[in-house]
């Protein structure tokens, strides 16, 4: 019989397969969160369960729900206009909750203005909306770059804003939950919801590119 | 309507109690402020780089908690008046890049806000 356990064998594992063994040791950070955790939930404040849920929760949200508030906001001027006077009560009316107690502002982009969105103090995102940001968002270039040179941010995401057009960034700093209401692109007079859903993606919704057609 | 009774005065007493504001917010849409230098050691959501800036208050966001007290768990009940400031971005950046009515918004306590006197020569 070979001794040799690791390469492909159909007998019915009469021998021990190598453990699965974890060597790494826990980090600081993550030796105080469960520490944390483990004294809330002695002393009653959550049940074990919550902060499982909350996870799910997080994981439930991604940029399909922005995109559906950004195209019934392009077909639909009333609640295009309900959107941006109240973002938590115009999402709570297409089924999205706002859950965690932020305020969720849509900021209008118009044919000379134009919103981008950046958390220089840590990483405060409308995840609600669109889900968790991704890694760049919260990276420190992105952070310090945004509020200090956006045209040339913007333009290394490949968005070429010319000279007539405003620039506005908004800084999330602490309950405000900012996201982009882009322009819809010409020449999409006639196209479905789906289609139209499909040119608003994530980044369009944190302004560092536009919807456009391919 | 009947007679007013003495348990019906009592509620109305509490409830003007619970919605006369007792702190009006001190600063109005429009108004010019400059941001407090200042560099207290604790939880603050104010950046750096926008301290000591001059904007206009461009939104009232109500009344929010305090989120210096509210990080060392002192947060019953204090709330802060909360706004949107607008700058111009070349007031921000000394070479700034780009057109002089590019903006930054951003959220401020405040705690942080001291109102400008413009002066008015008409």
């Amino acid at each position: 019989m070979n001794n040799d356990q690791n390469h492909p064998h159909k007998h019915d594992h009469p021998h021990d397969h190598t453990p699965i063994v974890n060597e790494e040791k826990p980090g600081y950070y993550e030796i105080l969160e469960i520490s944390i955790r483990e004294l809330m939930i002695e002393k009653g404040l959550i049940k074990p369960d919550d902060v499982r849920k909350q996870i799910e929760l997080l994981d439930s949200r991604s940029p399909v729900l922005g995109q559906k508030l950004v195209v019934r906001a392009w077909l639909d001027p009333e609640f295009r206009k309900r959107l941006l006077t109240n973002g938590v009560a115009a999402a709570e009316e297409m089924g999205i909750t706002i859950y965690d107690d932020t305020a969720f502002t849509v900021l209008e982009d118009t044919i000379d203005t134009h919103h981008m969105i950046v958390c220089t103090l840590c990483s405060c995102y409308p995840r609600a909306v669109l889900g968790l940001p991704p890694d760049w968002y919260k990276s420190k270039q992105y952070r310090s770059r945004a509020v200090k040179e956006p045209r040339a941010v913007l333009a290394e995401f490949g968005t070429i804003v010319s000279d007539d057009i405003q620039i506005v960034i908004n800084d999330s700093t602490a309950n405000q939950r900012y996201m982009v209401l882009p322009l819809r692109p010409a020449g999409t007079e006639n196209f479905t919801e789906e289609q139209l859903e499909a040119l608003v993606t994530r980044d369009t919704m944190i302004g560092v590119t536009i919807p456009h057609l391919n | 309507m009947g007679p007013i009774e003495p348990g019906n005065v009592k509620l109305k007493k509490i409830n003007m109690l619970t919605t006369v504001p007792h702190h009006p917010s001190p600063l109005e849409v429009g108004d010019t402020v400059t941001v407090t230098v200042k560099f207290p050691i604790g939880h603050y959501r104010t950046p750096t780089y926008i301290r000591g800036k001059q904007g206009i208050i461009s939104r009232n966001l109500g009344l929010y908690i305090n989120p210096e007290k509210e990080a060392f768990g002192k947060n019953a009940g204090d709330k802060l008046w909360y706004y949107m400031v607008s700058f111009l971005q070349k007031d921000i950046w000394e070479d700034y890049k780009g057109l002089d009515t590019d903006v930054l918004e951003i959220e401020i306590f405040e705690n942080w806000l001291e109102p400008v006197k413009t002066t008015n020569n008409e």
